[in-house]
């Protein structure tokens, strides 16, 4: 591999990350502040894609599309807080976990019902077209780096939003303590529902993010879901922080992996089971990553301090 | 498509449902000629077995319901792309609900694991789609029909696109599956340049862009890649973005009529093989993508038109033994025939049940009224029978 | 005494159904696919409700056996006396390996790791050409029991399921009485305590998930007997979520309630997908409900003094 090669296959690797980290940042505040598994935090991606594809093509502009998208990501996440979320704060991890399978069950084929099975497509913004050239014959699309300056802009949003406002104060106090933050005069359950509309938003953003690169289909968000868990596992459950470093360390794995493990395979196979094995192999690299993690590390890379 | 059509074969599907208290009530509808009708109608490839549904409900409605004079009662079964689920089912529809055949299949997988269950009732199991090689060459049926094509032949048909144009290094990109490992042999098979790398993508990939970063450093002549359904979507709108369309991009079942409404201008020029077009010049051809189009307002694709064919097939068959279905060899004769006019005019099966017929490069292109289709440029191969026929040693029924 | 009841009610039912309305080639298709996703759902109620370990990746073990007879057939082997052993030998060992690995952790990180493994054999599984890879294996022929095609009849395979799913809940069910299974339970509320009386809970818990694995790794034979079929879906995270749901649909307070979740599962799916092509937007929301307000699951339906 030439280091140009490798130059701009670690750029991929850093985008996929950032995208990650868009989907695992709802995720891992839901999970940390209310320690909540939201598995249908997928389909909330799905339906931001959904939205952002049919409010552009509604109003025939990315821009009003993605503006549009997400109130009503927010407005869809806050209906199903109203309507199955909110009954499982007090419940098990087992609870959450079957009643969220359900609400994928029931978008993924509501989705089907409303906009057709085919796939849909959410044109690249004017703005953000063409690209720019890495490497000869290979063009780098400007959206992409538009969505790791968006990705880095959501990370350092949620950073003062999380450490330096008071509404992030009482999120983090909320997450080690809600008994004494309800007992100074808060409402947690409306903080918790703040914060499950923020964290759907962001699945919703990240949905819209994603329209235009991948296509728009029922049960997309089924395999981001799993990679942001294995995100949310690494990093340490709740800081935005572990979760970053997190989705880009699985973002580069994820991506070298597959571009390098068929030629390293091939150091002790013949060349066709090499490739063969390598993509097998390559495809489980993430998962063996999150499962030392747990075995020898389970608080992830940045634990939160309990106290 | 988007709304639930509770027809009466619905119903009586449903009524059959609750029969499973009752497993005898379903049985008194025994006039018609049932037909179980299996596809992918859920999951991101569910627009491939829309078109599928859809084509052969077309053939019906030409037929105006009936098929070769009796009337044709259709139970559509979702196989959800998962084959144990398919194996279920599709074991249901057999014994529950006595259809006389099983049509439809657009994956091999799938095809393979309902393959046994049906034939092995000596059931007639008629693929309108899915085209796996193990069943056209030593494990033929007199019981299995196929009216789509083998796999390896559409591959093998851009493998001599690529010869006839003179490439001598391309790229092969296709899924880590045993489709995509045939696309990459049939391929091979008839392009005799040099393969500068093969690169095998997980089925649940949504990113190509570090594969895409591998095919610009690696300069091909051309891109040779098979990737169905959103796989498709994905990469043709990847590659087009990252500035790559400048190499050819030589496919098999990854632009076409049940994608590029997705994939839209970015698949403009790209080039694909495939046994029939949209725009294909014969009476039959006209008539049904005329109707099709206005009864279902898409274009329709291959896994339509050769459903579509498969109405015909079935109908042309019961016609010549005159509606009597319980004499298999006589009506194994009748299929064998294949006595209907094909929307790809030229079609006949050759003695694996597999059709012989021509093979097209086509191109995609973007019709007056703003709708995409691929559109047939050359024929490339002239009556082609699947490097698997010889193997098929066919017993009699 | 009044504890027997409801399974006895059930295995005479399951026991008698062939020859009451249910005796056609399909009913007995569907009743043994019950019975044997209920042995699973048996053997993860034993983890579940048991030892409160919540497993993600339990399809993984059933997918371990089914492979394991798909690789015997390949080789030509077919006698059950051969299958059985090394399928189930084969799932308790790769549930030794991972339960291992996995048990060092606890409550949402056992989800998620249990969820890793079952995915990389998933993965594995994918990525077997020889055995069919992404695409499945079809079984040359059922496993045969003393040279004969006994399990090609269908009311004779219909009874073994039927017999091999009694012996496992009974094997279960004793297993919870004895002392093994108190000190499963001890754990699950209070492993502190347990600790303090001197006892380490990780052999024990270790223990169950092997047996937990050997059941699905005898599911996982049956099924592919079943089937005829093998495919890596059978490994899918989402097969271990719906073994999940059955054992919650029938009430995690007793063991027979997860052959009844099995049961109200698969005739709910099977009932729906007939009424609508998108039969999955009502049973997304039959779950959530059952989830809210079915805590005691079917079992606690029918004996609601039994428990709680």
């Amino acid at each position: 591999m030439s280091p140009e090669l490798l130059l701009v296959q670690a750029l991929n690797g850093l985008q996929f990350g950032i995208l990650l980290f868009l989907v695992a940042a709802g995720l891992t505040l839901v999970f940390g502040v209310m320690d909540f598994i939201n598995l249908a935090h997928g389909v909330q991606y799905m339906l931001g894609a959904y939205f952002g594809a049919s409010l552009a093509a509604a109003t025939g502009s990315f821009w009003l599309g993605l503006l549009l998208a997400l109130p009503a990501a927010l407005l869809a996440g806050l209906v199903l807080e109203f309507l199955v979320f909110r009954h499982l704060y007090d419940r098990d991890h087992l609870a959450q976990v079957l009643a969220t399978f359900g609400v994928i069950l029931f978008l993924n084929e509501g989705v089907k019902l409303v906009w057709g099975a085919a796939p849909l497509q959410m044109p690249i913004p004017a703005l953000l077209e063409g690209g720019v050239a890495l490497m000869p014959g290979l063009q780098y699309p400007i959206y992409r780096l538009g969505i790791i300056g968006a990705g880095l802009a959501t990370a350092l949003l949620l950073w003062f939003l999380v450490d330096r406002t008071r509404a992030g104060m009482l999120v983090r106090a909320g997450a080690t303590n809600p008994e004494m933050v309800s007992a100074l005069g808060v409402d947690i359950r409306r903080l918790f529902t703040l914060v499950f509309g923020f964290g759907a938003m962001l699945a919703g953003f990240a949905g819209v993010m994603a329209a235009p690169i991948l296509s728009v289909e029922p049960g997309m968000g089924d395999t981001p879901l799993i990679l942001a868990f294995v995100v949310i596992v690494i990093g340490g459950i709740g800081p935005i922080r572990g979760a970053f470093v997190a989705a880009l360390l699985v973002g580069l794995i994820d991506t070298l992996g597959r571009a390098a493990m068929p030629d390293l395979m091939r150091l002790f196979l013949a060349p066709s089971p090499a490739r063969q094995a390598g993509a097998a192999i390559a495809s489980m690299l993430v998962y063996i990553l999150m499962a030392a993690f747990l075995a020898f590390r389970p608080a992830g890379l940045f634990p939160v301090r309990t106290g | 498509m988007t709304t639930p059509r509770l027809d009466r074969r619905q119903l009586l599907a449903t009524a059959a449902a609750f029969g499973l208290a009752a497993p005898h009530v379903a049985r008194a509808q025994a006039q018609a000629v049932k037909i179980g009708l299996v596809a992918v109608l859920t999951g991101p490839q569910a627009a491939l077995g829309t078109q599928l549904r859809d084509g052969f409900q077309q053939g019906l409605r030409h037929l105006d319901g009936k098929l070769g004079g009796r009337p044709a009662e259709v139970i559509v079964i979702d196989d959800e792309l998962k084959p144990d689920v398919a194996v279920t089912k599709v074991r249901a529809a057999l014994e529950r609900d006595k259809v006389d055949f099983v049509v439809g299949v657009v994956f091999s997988n799938i095809l393979q694991a309902v393959f046994r269950p049906v034939t092995e009732t000596n059931t007639f199991l008629i693929s309108t789609n899915a085209g796996a090689s193990p069943f056209a060459g030593r494990g033929c049926n007199p019981f299995f029909f196929t009216t789509s094509y083998n796999n390896d032949q559409v591959h093998a048909a851009m493998g001599q696109v690529a010869q006839d144009e003179g490439y001598r290094r391309v790229f092969i990109l296709v899924p880590n599956y045993q489709a995509g490992r045939d696309a990459a042999a049939g391929f091979k098979s008839r392009f005799k340049g040099e393969v500068v790398d093969e690169v095998y993508v997980p089925l649940t990939q949504l990113d190509f862009s570090a594969d895409l970063a591998k095919i610009a450093a690696a300069r091909p002549d051309a891109l040779f890649t098979f990737m169905p359904g959103g796989l498709g979507v994905n990469l043709v709108r990847q590659y087009r973005q990252a500035g790559l369309a400048n190499i050819p991009f030589l496919s098999t079942f990854t632009v076409d009529e049940a994608t590029l409404p997705a994939q839209g201008e970015a698949a403009l020029g790209f080039l694909h093989a495939a046994p029939w077009a949209p725009n294909m010049d014969n009476e039959q051809n006209r008539r049904f993508v005329r109707d099709f189009e206005a009864q279902y307002n898409y274009v329709p694709a291959t896994y339509a038109a050769q459903s579509y064919d498969g109405a015909m097939l079935l109908d042309s068959a019961i016609r010549k033994v005159g509606g009597n279905l319980a004499d298999k060899a006589a009506l194994r004769r009748a299929l064998e025939a294949a006595d209907f006019r094909s929307v790809r005019g030229n079609f006949r099966f050759g003695p694996n049940h597999y059709p012989v017929q021509d093979f097209w490069l086509c191109r995609v292109a973007r019709r007056p009224d703003g709708k995409f289709q691929t559109e047939a440029v050359r024929k490339v191969l002239e009556n082609n029978a699947d490097p698997h026929v010889g193997e098929c040693r066919m017993r009699p029924a | 005494m009044r504890e027997w009841v409801v399974p006895l009610v059930l295995f005479a039912g399951l026991a008698a159904a062939p020859f009451a309305g249910f005796g056609e080639g399909y009913a007995l298709t569907l009743l043994a696919r019950t019975m044997i996703l209920g042995m699973a759902a048996v053997g993860l109620a034993l983890l579940v409700g048991g030892a409160g370990l919540v497993s993600l990746g339990h399809a993984a073990t059933l997918g371990v056996g089914a492979y394991a007879v798909v690789v015997l057939d390949a080789n030509g082997i077919t006698d059950a006396t051969t299958v059985l052993p090394v399928a189930i030998a084969a799932a308790a060992l790769f549930a030794l390996a991972t339960g291992a690995i996995s048990l060092r952790t606890s409550g949402v990180h056992f989800i998620m790791i249990t969820l890793a493994f079952g995915q990389m054999a998933f993965f594995t599984a994918s990525s077997l050409a020889a055995y069919g890879g992404d695409d499945g294996y079809t079984l040359f022929s059922r496993t045969e029991v003393a040279g004969t095609r006994l399990l090609e009849d269908r009311l004779a395979f219909h009874y073994v399921c039927l017999g091999l799913l009694g012996l496992t809940y009974l094997f279960c069910r004793a297993a919870l009485a004895a002392r093994f299974g108190r000190v499963l339970r001890a754990a699950r509320e209070n492993a502190l305590r347990v600790r303090a009386v001197g006892l380490d809970p990780y052999p024990y818990r270790l223990l169950a998930y092997v047996l937990a694995g050997a059941i699905g790794g005898l599911a996982g034979v049956l099924l592919a007997n079943a089937a005829e079929f093998v495919a890596p879906s059978y490994l899918s995270w989402q097969r271990s979520g719906e073994l999940l749901f059955m054992v919650i649909l029938g009430g995690l307070g007793s063991l027979h309630g997860a052959i009844l979740g099995a049961l109200a599962y698969v005739l709910l799916e099977e009932w729906l997908s007939h009424l609508t092509e998108h039969w999955r937007m009502i049973f997304g929301p039959l779950l959530i409900l059952s989830v809210l307000f079915f805590r005691g699951g079917l079992a606690g339906l029918l004996a609601p003094r039994q428990r709680r």
